[in-house]
């Protein structure tokens, strides 16, 4: 498999995502450069010419032709046959698999639709404001639609995960050449918090979860180990229930901006569940969790799974509230 | 000949977007309609809905990995209408700040990692080595040079807000941070290096670029339309703020304010795509993407905001643009063009960006106002690197979003890139081209749209 000399081969493959996992690779920049010499890349779309689908003139079918890579990464979860078409080729063709970035993993934002069924969102988008009636339904030679956004380990087997929204470009980088090493990458363990530099006292400002419409308390000349905890501040800050990543040299990317964590690299822990975790975390400190303004905003990144459902399969408690 | 054959280009490569071509031929094997198909639909207008609309701008920046700045800072704007709240001076000027730096980056990104293998390697090379890998093994200082300027914006932007990938820094009533004299001075010295860059990557483009490729900049794609973009309100370029204007291919125009955007645009849905396609309802011509009497189209992103636009207010993009003007007229047509107008906006925005780092006002510490959340609607519209964007909400009064509409860059673009396709094919089918060769120089006429 290997070709030109012993570089190791690369495919790297977007489904239901936003291109944000590949420019954070190419935003790795000399890191990016060095990358492309080291390594023969097979298959990337975004940056290459490679056309995979192959027409068959006779019966129109469309057949995937993915180059053989020893390591594959897919971006983006899976929302139509297309796509999964796509993943279940990328699975065959890559001798190991990376689910890259939370769409990936968990769905990402785009599984926030799958609040809703496929009709219901199809009926709101072409009844906009500005969209012309009678609307056509897109159908023509279309991909046809899941009824949901899938993660890719509920289609295939996936053997790495790197979470992120997006994953840091270096870390990427990092994953791969150990991949290629042979070495299992080592990736954060623990919690956004166990990285970041926040000040902790143990104590909540306030017993009701306040809404982000004015900045946290702190002084701009002074570092983040200066600034009250956002969460002790009483903002809803998900770092407790985050993995740890997004941290660059002067701590989580969110926390740079004096802006609360959102939980876009997913749950700490394989099958966490961030708005159960976070629920749990605010009552044991005294906080009245009922006081958050659309609780199921807190799976905003982890909606696939079955965790976000259409409100007519809804039937957990919190739901109920 | 096959009576139904069609030339298939999927997936359309070196985009952002997942798109497929079609084109349809005739019996005589003539172009008989062309289709650039958008094959899949997020549904954010969908989903924002019943989300506390200040969470908004920080769920929307995932439409796009590339423009997550532009679609941060107009969700943000939006939602200040709704809830009536006014960001202090100093905000606003950090928001542009944020968004001519998003710019720069996306530029460099596109004409030298996307769009540039077409022209630095050639538009028939084979498609195997027809990428930035190529580039960086044949020209390793070009490519470091590229790769280094990208990576300074970005760099910028995430020191300075903590993250340059969906950003988090633009809040409801400012910014969430005042800017150190510290990091002014850092960003400054950075702005202007990119600055140095942006006259580099014009110069570079016209002289070893351009030149070479003289007949497919005129004739590549070319299509007759009118354009869309943003002025200011004596009509200058502007990127973050301004009236729309809207100009027929005869050069006469229309300004209107942006939250009027659906007296004058209106989108049309079709059965083979998942893009709606907007045309200009206010010609009263109705829409028809007929190359030989196109009806109701206009055109957004780099060439259009040229065209529309009566001068630009810092000094090098004002030379640049008086060039362009003498050689193409305006408005002018050529599809290929887009690109000379990415390069003239990419010295503008570096230019714009040292004045604002020049403003003693930017380190003012005042960068929010507190909001209260309530009911109301409305629009936040910019100029993103794709087009014209516009996010109109409507909130209730716990300040949930309960109706969303966005009309993105590139969708302004639809009905013009199928347009283009159609035109690029029809003129080059027949002419012995190989079909590969054929395929990317159709790639070609949609790649300067950036889709």
């Amino acid at each position: 498999m290997k070709e030109s000399g012993n570089k190791t081969t690369v495919a790297l493959q977007g489904l239901h995502a936003c291109s944000g996992c590949e420019i954070a690779l190419i935003d790795a920049g000399q890191q990016f450069i060095t990358f492309l010499e080291d390594f023969v890349i097979v298959h990337l779309p975004l940056l290459m010419d490679h056309k995979y689908f192959e027409v068959d003139a006779f019966k129109g079918q469309a057949h995937i032709q993915i180059p053989e890579a020893e390591i594959g990464l897919v971006s983006g979860g899976v929302a139509n046959e297309e796509q999964e078409a796509i993943l279940k080729k990328m699975r065959d063709s890559c001798q190991t698999l990376v689910a890259l970035g939370t769409c990936a993993t968990h769905g990402g934002i785009p599984a926030l639709v799958n609040s809703w069924t496929w009709n219901e969102s199809l009926a709101t988008i072409l009844s906009t404001c500005s969209t012309e009636q009678p609307a056509s339904t897109p159908k023509d030679g279309l991909p046809r639609p899941l009824e949901r956004v899938y993660a890719l380990d509920e289609m295939v087997d996936i053997d790495m995960y790197v979470p992120g929204c997006p994953p840091r470009g270096e870390e990427i980088v990092q994953v791969i050449r150990a991949l290629a090493r042979g070495e299992d990458p080592v990736l954060p363990q623990k919690s956004v918090c166990d990285t970041c530099p926040a000040l902790r006292k143990g104590k909540v400002a306030t017993k009701a979860v306040k809404r982000f419409v004015e900045n946290a308390s702190f002084d701009p000349d002074q570092p983040l180990e200066e600034m009250r905890c956002l969460l002790e501040q009483g903002f809803m800050c998900m770092g407790p229930v985050t993995a740890a990543g997004c941290a660059g040299a002067k701590g989580p990317g969110c926390i740079v901006a004096r802006v609360p964590c959102r939980g876009c690299f997913g749950p700490v822990k394989d099958g966490g569940n961030q708005m159960l975790d976070m629920i749990n975390g605010l009552a044991s400190m005294g906080v009245d969790w009922k006081s958050i303004e659309d609780r199921r905003l807190l799976l905003r990144f982890m909606g696939a799974h079955g965790l976000l459902r259409p409100a007519s399969a809804v039937g957990d408690e919190i739901e109920n509230e | 000949m096959n009576s139904n054959k069609a030339i298939t280009i999927h997936p359309v490569t070196r985009i952002e977007g997942h798109a497929t071509i079609t084109i349809h031929l005739d019996e005589d094997g003539q172009v008989k309609e062309a289709r650039f198909q958008i094959t899949s639909l997020k549904g954010f207008e969908k989903f924002i809905r019943g989300r506390p609309a200040e969470e908004v701008p920080r769920i929307v920046s995932r439409i796009c990995g590339i423009c997550p700045w532009m679609h941060h800072i107009a969700a943000t704007r939006a939602v200040e209408a709704c809830f009536g709240v006014t960001p202090p001076p100093v905000a606003e000027k950090l928001r542009e700040l944020c968004l001519l730096l998003a710019h720069v980056g996306d530029k460099i990104l596109h004409f030298f990692f996307l769009a540039a293998p077409d022209f630095i390697l050639g538009p028939d090379v084979d498609y195997s080595v027809r990428n930035i890998a190529t580039i960086a093994r044949d020209q390793p200082e070009l490519a470091r040079k590229v790769a280094s300027m990208r990576r300074l914006a970005q760099k910028m932007l995430e020191d300075f807000t903590g993250r340059a990938i969906h950003p988090v820094a633009c809040v409801i009533g400012g910014f969430s941070k005042p800017m150190t004299l510290k990091e002014r001075d850092s960003l400054l010295s950075g702005a202007r290096e990119l600055l140095d860059f942006s006259l580099y990557a014009l110069d570079f483009a016209q002289k070893k670029v351009f030149q070479a490729y003289r007949e497919e900049l005129a004739t590549l794609g070319t299509i007759t339309t009118g354009f869309l973009g943003t002025v200011d309100d004596k009509g200058l370029l502007n990127l973050y703020r301004g009236n729309l204007r809207l100009m027929k291919s005869d050069g006469t125009f229309v300004d209107f304010p942006p939250e009027k955007y659906t007296e004058y645009i209106s989108e049309k849905t079709i059965s083979w795509s998942y893009g709606k396609i907007p045309y200009a309802k206010a010609w009263n011509q109705g829409f028809s993407m007929d190359l030989d009497n196109p009806r109701g189209i206009y055109r957004s992103n780099t060439l259009a905001r040229i065209n529309v636009a009566e001068s630009i207010s810092t000094p090098f993009a004002q030379r640049a643009l008086e060039e362009f003007l003498e050689r193409f007229g305006r408005p002018a047509q050529s599809t290929l063009l887009y690109h000379w107008a990415r390069l003239i906006e990419l010295v503008y925005t570096c230019e714009r960006a040292v004045e604002i780092l020049e403003d003693p006002d930017i380190t003012n510490q005042e960068v929010r106002v507190k909001a209260t959340v309530g009911a109301g609607t409305g629009v936040g519209c910019l100029e993103a690197p794709r087009g014209t964007l516009i996010h109109h909400y409507t909130t209730d009064d716990r300040g949930c979003i309960t109706k969303a509409n966005m009309i993105v860059g590139t969708t302004h673009n639809l009905a013009p890139i199928n347009m283009s396709v159609a035109q690029a094919a029809a003129s080059l089918i027949g002419k012995n081209h190989q079909e590969e060769s054929l395929v990317n120089k159709v790639e070609m006429a949609v790649r300067a749209y950036d889709p």
